[in-house]
């Protein structure tokens, strides 16, 4: 099952990913290199990549461990003249073949692990996926057992179920759709990992895996959408499930929420008087082409007192937070390798541009971006915040 | 020696290991609840002066040779197994460590009687035995009859003190002749291989910040070691956290590493399984910090909280520093 | 080199523990059985073993929960052979004497020239399973294996020690040997694999004889530890943790 050749890779390559054979057309421009948020740190930046394979230097490229570094942003597959599929088709598939081949950072190894044995990467007992509602100040009703035909399958994934600041985020949406009078249900304890980053970290068939569990709960419930404030959550239920089976459509909250800002804006009573800035998730925007960029603004540009500044970097040239193709779990490893942090970057980035606030809409960027902000010593000059908490705030008081 | 209780003395390089004097209490206990004889079996090369240190017991019974000097497990059971045939003690107690479990099972199988491990603690009620062993990391005990007419059991530190298992006085000292065909044991000691030198020994700090799985990545060791600064201390670990190798294994403290009693054990991410607790038999303050509040730390801790700790110590080494 | 490896699943120490009211033993109707850790050791060590000098590697384990799941796996990280033991009652919970037992009669037709297994597992209550079966087969028996060298046609198996010594025991003849830790961690094998093995490898069943354990032991009660010496939880946000902590340091004199 091995691939032994560059030449069994490419054609791995090409036969596996859409468009794969695109990757025959590379001019070896670099400015996927170029546009690599860590690609200074790595033996084979894309680039390098595609000329190594070219030179049947696979040895040398199995011999690397740098591919890890990689967050699966898009940034390069965004900007390649040639349209070659580069995160899906080229680098994924080369993470694929070190774990094939046994090769794998320890912290990762825990994580895809843990996704594996317990549905989630932090390794949480499942029966407490849900523990988070009982902190709720507003009911959230989990779906298990119950017959009724609900509107919202609202799916909560890992980080809003069991990371205690992601919880907050979970808290916030839950007012926010009783607010709205929105009928929603989640999925509790049969609820597992969506499987993107995992996937995207090389263990393909570990989405399909935890699909095929999360498939088999929703087909028990009557729904008319799935709705989810996580965006690596929507990309997978969006562009991977279809071909498993699932039929509903899926929306990220900023979608659903833009949808009905009529009703929203009316509820929006207490002004934020703040500056901020918001930071493009990979995930909603170049991945996949989901190029989802005005909705998160138009929700912020509704609450009263916000004013929105951009950083330099937005939109589709908005630097990855780290936290993707494994990313998450790699803290250790990406430091040792690249001596800096994406996060770090993005905090100096939103300072610069005058931020008090620094709004996301992804579940791995509160956590992160509010570390970033301590560890670049700007606590109390940033605050990190979702969209959720934001419209929370100025919807409650 | 039927009827009778046993402990069997555990040795390492010339001394007698804290975990005997645990056997010795124990073993006291249930002799004297039953009434009859405690005696201790020890086994080893030139060990009388050794003998003399195990008056809790009524008589020491010594088997020596100079192929019994470190531990063998196949000739160190041949010997056990002399001893006690063909009518085994009432209990045989072992040591719930490396050397004892070794030694236990395979005692109770040539003897053919049932084998207790990880007894923590014994009672006798009208010549009943009961037993208390921890299990499934901590978090369950379990009791039951020690089985008659006789049984093996292990026991693990922390049940009983060691105190109270050693006493001014020289037990009677009996010298058994070495079984036949020692030399054919099918094990055979070849040589020590010492720890790491040149870290710092953690046995002898004050004050010890100790971090486990809940540290979730070797990146996050920089805020454990912020944190020690602070307080003055040193960073040490449970299991997992040196398997990863984000420690050295001088670090690790249980009951494969380290036996600690600092002034201060700040246990930031560990779940309190036995085999860490056996490492930290005592602590003037244990502080714990796990997000599950229903770990195992939490019975042994004087204080304890439920917070992020990767959120409280960049904090409170800002505190301490104020 | 053949070496046979046994597996064991045990209660997932992640799950809450349930006593049940009926039985006044361990809930095992929602309990989830992982394989055991120092197992997965033992597996990675005979897989090491067979890297470096050849030979084969068997995996055996008693039919209860995900056990296929686990020999799988075992399967894709390049085990030989894998078989589980068949039997009616294992769901209740088995004695590692009764396991001891049940190895023995499964392995009378297995040739090896090495056993491996965990030195201990979270339930165990009666002994470990490995001593108890290397004297079932009249096999020495070293435990809290870290290395194992195949020397001279002996094996040198370094044995770990209190307080992070250690000891090489040299072994002659065929052994039991009981791993606390491989050389390296327990390798991930990725999913795609132990999917293509379970469409493609098969698991050897053998079913359980007569063998009974004599020995046995009852557990007449199992509780949870009362929080009668509970810690003093300290509540609040983290930075009200810090401030009460920093204050309690400064009170017993740890800090100045």
């Amino acid at each position: 099952m091995a691939v032994a050749t560059s030449y069994e890779f490419l054609d791995k390559v090409i036969h596996a990913t859409p468009d794969g054979e695109k990757i025959r057309k590379c001019l070896q421009c670099g400015t996927c290199s170029g546009i690599c948020p860590y690609g200074f740190a790595m033996d084979y930046p894309p680039r390098s990549l595609i000329a190594a394979l070219r030179a049947d230097d696979w040895l040398g490229l199995l011999e690397s461990d740098t591919i890890w570094l990689c967050v699966s942003c898009f940034a390069c597959a965004n900007v390649c003249p040639a349209k070659i599929p580069l995160t899906r088709g080229l680098l994924a598939t080369l993470k694929t073949e070190m774990l094939v081949g046994g090769s794998i950072p320890q912290e990762l190894q825990v994580a895809l692990g843990n996704s594996r044995r317990y549905g989630n990467a932090l390794g949480e007992a499942p029966s407490r996926r849900a523990e988070w509602v009982k902190g709720s100040p507003v009911p959230v009703p989990v779906l298990t057992g119950r017959k009724e035909q609900t509107d919202v399958l609202w799916f909560v994934g890992d980080y809003g179920s069991y990371h205690p600041r992601v919880q907050l985020v979970s808290q916030a949406m839950a007012r926010i759709l009783h607010a709205l009078e929105v009928k929603f249900g989640i999925l509790g304890a049969e609820e597992v990992s969506d499987g993107d980053a995992q996937a995207s970290a090389g263990e393909g068939g570990l989405l399909a895996l935890l699909a095929r569990k999360n498939l088999r709960a929703m087909g028990k419930y009557s729904f008319k959408e799935i709705v989810t404030a996580d965006p690596h959550a929507f990309n997978a239920l969006k562009h991977e499930y279809p071909r498993l089976g699932l039929r509903h459509p899926v929306k990220h909250y900023v979608q659903f929420l833009v949808e009905r800002l009529g009703r929203l804006k009316a509820l929006l009573k207490t002004p934020l008087p703040m500056r901020v800035t918001f930071h493009d998730p990979c995930c909603l925007g170049r991945v996949n082409d989901n190029n989802i960029y005005e909705e998160p603004r138009e929700l912020l540009r509704a609450i009263p007192g916000v004013k929105l500044v951009e950083m330099s970097h937005n939109r589709t040239l908005a630097i990855c937070c780290g936290g993707g193709g494994g990313g998450m779990w790699l803290d250790g490893f990406s430091w040792e390798k690249a001596g800096t942090r994406t996060t770090d970057w993005r905090v100096k980035e939103a300072i610069v541009a005058g931020a008090q606030v620094l709004a996301v809409a992804c579940p791995y960027e509160t956590p992160r971006f509010e570390d970033a902000v301590k560890s670049t010593g700007n606590e109390g000059k940033l605050v990190v915040k979702d969209i959720v908490e934001l419209l929370a705030e100025s919807m409650f008081g | 020696m039927c009827g009778e209780v046993c402990v069997v003395v555990e040795t390492l390089r010339g001394e007698v290991t804290d975990i005997t004097y645990t056997l010795l209490a124990a073993g006291r206990q249930l002799a004297d609840g039953l009434k009859t004889r405690l005696t201790a079996v020890l086994i080893g090369h030139e060990v009388q002066a050794l003998a003399r240190t195990l008056g809790k017991a009524e008589r020491v019974v010594c088997v020596e040779d100079a192929s019994l000097a470190d531990f063998n497990p196949d000739a160190y059971l041949r010997v056990i197994t002399t001893i006690f045939e063909p009518h085994p003690p009432r209990v045989v107690l072992f040591g719930h460590t490396a050397l004892g479990t070794d030694l236990a099972c395979g005692a109770g199988r040539r003897l053919n009687i049932p084998v207790v491990t990880s007894c923590r603690t014994f009672s006798v009620e009208h010549a009943e035995l009961r037993y208390s062993a921890l299990t499934c990391g901590g978090k369950i005990i379990a009791t039951g009859r020690l089985p008659a007419p006789s049984c093996v059991a292990t026991v693990m530190s922390g049940g009983y003190r060691t105190e109270d298992g050693k006493v001014e006085k020289t037990p009677a000292i009996e010298t058994r002749p070495v079984p036949a065909r020692l030399d054919a044991a099918r094990t055979r000691f070849k040589q020590y291989i010492e720890p790491p030198a040149g870290d710092v020994d953690i046995a002898k700090q004050p004050i010890l910040i100790s971090v486990g799985r809940g540290i979730q990545s070797k990146d996050n060791l920089a805020l454990a070691e912020e944190l020690a600064q602070a307080l003055g201390g040193v960073v040490c670990a449970s299991r997992p956290v040196i398997d990863q190798e984000w420690l050295p294994v001088t670090r690790l403290v249980g009951k494969s590493g380290k036996q600690v009693k600092p002034k201060l054990y700040l246990a930031i991410g560990i779940s309190g399984a036995p085999e860490h607790l056996e490492g930290v038999p005592e602590a003037e303050t244990m502080i714990a910090i796990n997000t599950d509040e229903k770990a195992p730390i939490f019975d042994v801790a004087h204080y304890g909280a439920t917070c992020n700790a990767l959120e409280l110590m960049p904090l409170l080494a800002q505190k301490l520093g104020q | 080199m053949d070496i046979v490896v046994l597996m064991k699943l045990v209660p997932d120490l992640v799950e809450d523990l349930e006593i049940d009211a009926d039985s006044g033993l361990l809930d095992r109707s929602f309990l989830r059985l992982v394989p055991n850790e120092l197992d997965e050791h033992a597996l990675e060590a005979a897989l090491l073993l067979k890297e470096r000098h050849g030979g084969t590697v068997t995996a055996l384990a008693l039919d209860v929960g995900d056990v296929d799941e686990a020999l799988f796996t075992a399967v894709a990280k390049g085990t030989d052979r894998v078989a589980k033991i068949t039997g009616a009652g294992f769901d209740q919970g088995v004695g590692n004497q009764r396991l001891a037992a049940l190895f023995q009669e499964a392995l009378a037709d297995v040739p090896f020239d090495l056993i491996l297994t965990g030195t201990q597992a979270v339930d165990d209550l009666d002994g470990f399973v490995g001593a108890l079966l290397a004297e079932r087969l009249g096999l020495p028996y070293v435990g809290y294996v870290t290395r194992i060298v195949p020397e001279n046609g002996k094996y040198v198996a370094r044995k770990e020690y209190p307080g992070g010594l250690n000891a090489d025991i040299e072994v002659t003849g065929r052994v039991v040997l009981g791993i606390q830790a491989a050389e390296r961690p327990p390798r991930y094998v990725v999913t795609s694999k132990i999917m293509e093995a379970m469409k493609t490898a098969s698991i050897e069943e053998i079913e359980a004889g007569d063998a009974a354990a004599d020995a046995e032991i009852r557990v007449t009660a199992m509780s949870l530890p009362e929080s009668g010496t509970h810690a003093e939880m300290i509540a609040g946000s983290a930075v009200e943790i810090a401030e009460k902590l920093t204050k309690l340091l400064r009170e017993r004199g740890v800090v100045t």
